[in-house]
């Protein structure tokens, strides 16, 4: 206890106003009336963040304690406020499709998923099949790269080392494939309204059947297999912020943190988009809604995205990458070195930019940390007239408070990284 | 609908807009099937009561609210529009329920129907300035500490109206006007044959009434006079840098630093001193 101030010894009863003191005993209950020796805590203030390595990022929490006991906790968000939807709004729907992979940077592709699927819903444009089932592909790595930092940083949180060292293995291994399709690791890009920028080689498909055959299972379930059955991960996490399925559902929980209430929603069983009407996969859920089971129903998603990834390369079909309609999706450099009509098409695109017809959409996606979802306004220009976007970690971060209250300070941690939060999605 | 967007319960709009009428009565202003989503315009006033309707009627039952999304259009009466999303989980739906209001008018909160709208609520008011009756913690929430403006208007400026860096000399973060060493460039892509309606410096002069007779020339003495009378030239803006140490406030170089007395290294081999091609 380093503040003397805080700490309020109750006045001993042989001192010079001791008639005083007992005067204010009398009639008290037993819980008010400490005795000698007690000491009286009053609750205090402390400020977590917002440069904390378990807070994920630039979060900053105001907790009060009693003791060791949270009372209340109040996160401030916004450190990381880049005003994304400011800038969108002053940008062409292609130049604004890079933003989004500076939302959520832990899964980037799954952003960029939400993006182009708004835009093609208000331009009613038709993709074709390859494009879909390569972005169901690549939304399904970022899912698993997604959950190995999630998961890795999760028990590291709670004092475990070395599986996190191992589950960055599979998420470089990700990002390989990311660098492979796209040409960048990190912020890749690589969705285009109309389908994806490129094709896939033949190599990276194999190598990413090999990998999902081979290395992904062997080292995945190693590192599981250290922590899922483990007794001081069990200890840090079972019984820790429970949330109810009401609870969840009035807090507007979505992803992970409602499957692990013990409600069965996915969006991408619910509300398929693209391919994912045709993948065979299941959804797991939790039995008491506990970070424990929070973990668990992330490490079981991995499994199924595998399961997804398997399919989408049995199942692939040739054909184009992106839209055939040059009105929206430009054409391919050799093909504008021999026909006028593609040159006059690519420069216009990369101009002016497509016009979208007018009208409001809110689509969203089930992004590795929950529902991510655009409502976007269209005016018929060329650029969005309002594009909100819609965050996982806005509902799940402002439910801490009632997650946190009545654990321990320590617990804030383990809390916190099962909730899963990246702030360039948070604060946008 | 051929783009793949979620595929949730589309065809079960037309029923839930004769639903929400029925259950909403008065309060429903008006609803609208567009690119397949409902929306509900509802009265501000009655806000609370119509979201209470929408999630226990049967047949409605859209529990979760997603997202309050605010929009601006300047031009309208009540300028701002809030948007709530809601999900009904049974029904696999989605609508909008959407409330205008402007800088004044308070939209009553319903964070008593939904605690997550209390986040929410206070990203508009940030956002927009739109005011929300009942919402027990409105502070601003993602922008700075005091920071000033509702940055979201339409009439806020991207750059913004402050910038801040770490000054060495007050050795603090420091607030300063904006100032860009090039202006933003928008870029104007309306067709002038397609119907733009903006107007080019110099068109307001045909809109004067036109003299009669034939204009008269300029006298010498007039051009003499409006020379004089120049327009005040544009004071050249200093660009902010941060190369010497008296810009940045950063302190001299330690005058005993010299490189002829920095210590020799065995390995590196001297030059002749006729460049690296000798």
């Amino acid at each position: 206890m380093a503040d003397e101030s805080l700490i309020h010894h109750p006045a001993p009863p042989f001192n010079s106003d001791g008639d005083r003191y007992v005067e204010q005993l009398l009639g008290q209950e037993d819980a008010a009336d400490p005795t000698t020796g007690d000491v009286t805590i009053q609750n205090y203030t402390i400020n977590f963040g917002p440069q904390h390595p378990a807070a994920h990022g630039v979060l900053r929490l105001v907790l009060e304690l009693d003791g060791e006991i949270i009372d209340r906790v109040d996160p401030h968000v916004g450190l990381l406020h880049r005003g994304t939807e400011k800038l969108i709004e002053y940008k062409t729907y292609a130049q604004a499709l890079p933003y989004m992979d500076r939302l959520d940077y832990v899964s980037p592709l799954c952003m960029e998923h939400s993006f182009v699927l708004a835009v093609e819903k208000l331009l009613d444009l038709e993709v074709p099949l390859r494009a879909q089932y390569l972005r169901v592909l690549f939304a399904e790595l970022t899912r698993i790269s997604n959950h190995m930092l999630n998961l890795g940083s999760h028990i590291m949180d709670v004092g475990a080392m070395t599986p996190n060292l191992w589950l960055f293995e599979i998420r470089e291994d990700c990002l390989n494939f990311f660098e492979r399709v796209s040409g960048a690791r990190m912020h890749s890009n690589y969705f285009r309204v109309g389908g994806v920028h490129q094709d896939a080689p033949l190599k990276l498909l194999a190598d990413i059947g090999d990998w999902v055959d081979t290395r992904l299972p062997r080292l995945f379930e190693d590192a599981i297999s250290l922590v899922a059955d483990n007794r001081i991960f069990k200890q840090r996490n079972v019984d820790i912020a429970i949330v109810s399925r009401e609870d969840a559902i009035r807090w507007g929980f979505s992803g992970p943190m409602i499957r692990a209430a013990g409600i069965p929603w996915d969006l991408r069983k619910s509300q398929p988009y693209d391919v994912y009407d045709r993948m065979d996969f299941e959804v797991p859920v939790g039995t008491r809604g506990d970070c424990y089971d929070r973990f668990m129903v992330r490490v079981e998603e991995v499994r199924q995205s595998a399961r997804i990834i398997k399919q989408c390369l049995a199942q692939m079909p040739e054909g184009p990458v992106i839209t055939l309609d040059r009105k929206v999706a430009p054409p391919k450099r050799g093909e504008m070195k021999q026909s006028m009509e593609a040159l006059i098409h690519h420069f216009k695109l990369f101009t002016e930019g497509y016009h979208v017809p007018a009208g409001e959409v809110y689509v969203a996606t089930e992004s590795p940390k929950g529902e991510f979802g655009i409502y976007m306004v269209a005016d018929g220009s060329n650029k969005p007239y309002r594009c909100k976007i819609r965050p996982t970690a806005f509902s799940h971060l402002q439910a801490m408070d009632f997650m946190s209250r009545g654990h321990m300070l320590a617990d804030t941690t383990a809390i916190l990284g099962a909730i899963d939060i990246v702030f360039g999605e948070c604060d946008r | 609908m051929r783009a793949p967007a979620p595929a949730y319960a589309a065809d079960l709009n037309g029923e839930t807009i004769e639903a929400a009428t029925r259950a909403l009565g008065d309060m429903l202003l008006r609803s609208q099937d567009r690119v397949g989503e409902v929306a509900l315009y509802v009265a501000r006033e009655q806000l609370v009561p119509a979201m209470i309707a929408l999630r226990d009627t049967p047949g409605l039952e859209y529990q979760q609210l997603m997202e309050i999304a605010g929009v601006d259009y300047p031009d309208r009466e009540e300028r701002f529009e809030c948007v709530y999303c809601l999900l009904s989980l049974t029904r696999n739906h989605r609508i909008q329920v959407r409330v205008n209001t402007d800088e004044e008018k308070p939209v009553p909160s319903v964070t008593g129907i939904w605690p997550v709208a209390g986040w929410l609520e206070r990203e508009v008011y940030d956002m927009y300035g739109v005011l929300f009756e009942g919402n027990p913690d409105l502070r601003r929430i993602l922008t700075d500490y005091g920071f000033r403006g509702y940055p979201q208007r339409k009439d806020f400026p991207l750059t913004g109206y402050v910038e801040l860096r770490y000054s060495e000399e007050a050795k603090r973060v420091v607030y300063e006007p904006v100032q860009l060493a090039q202006d933003f460039r928008t870029f104007d892509f309306m067709s002038p044959w397609e119907g733009a309606e903006y107007i080019l410096p110099g068109d307001e002069k045909a809109k004067l009434p036109e003299a009669k007779g034939a204009p008269s020339p300029v006298t010498a003495d007039q051009i003499q006079k409006a020379d004089a009378a120049k327009s005040p030239e544009a004071k050249a803006k200093q660009p902010k840098t941060t190369e010497s140490p008296a810009q940045t406030g950063a302190g001299k170089a330690d005058p005993d630093n010299k490189p002829e007395e920095k210590p020799k290294d065995p390995d590196v081999v001297p030059t002749p001193g006729k460049g690296q091609n000798q």
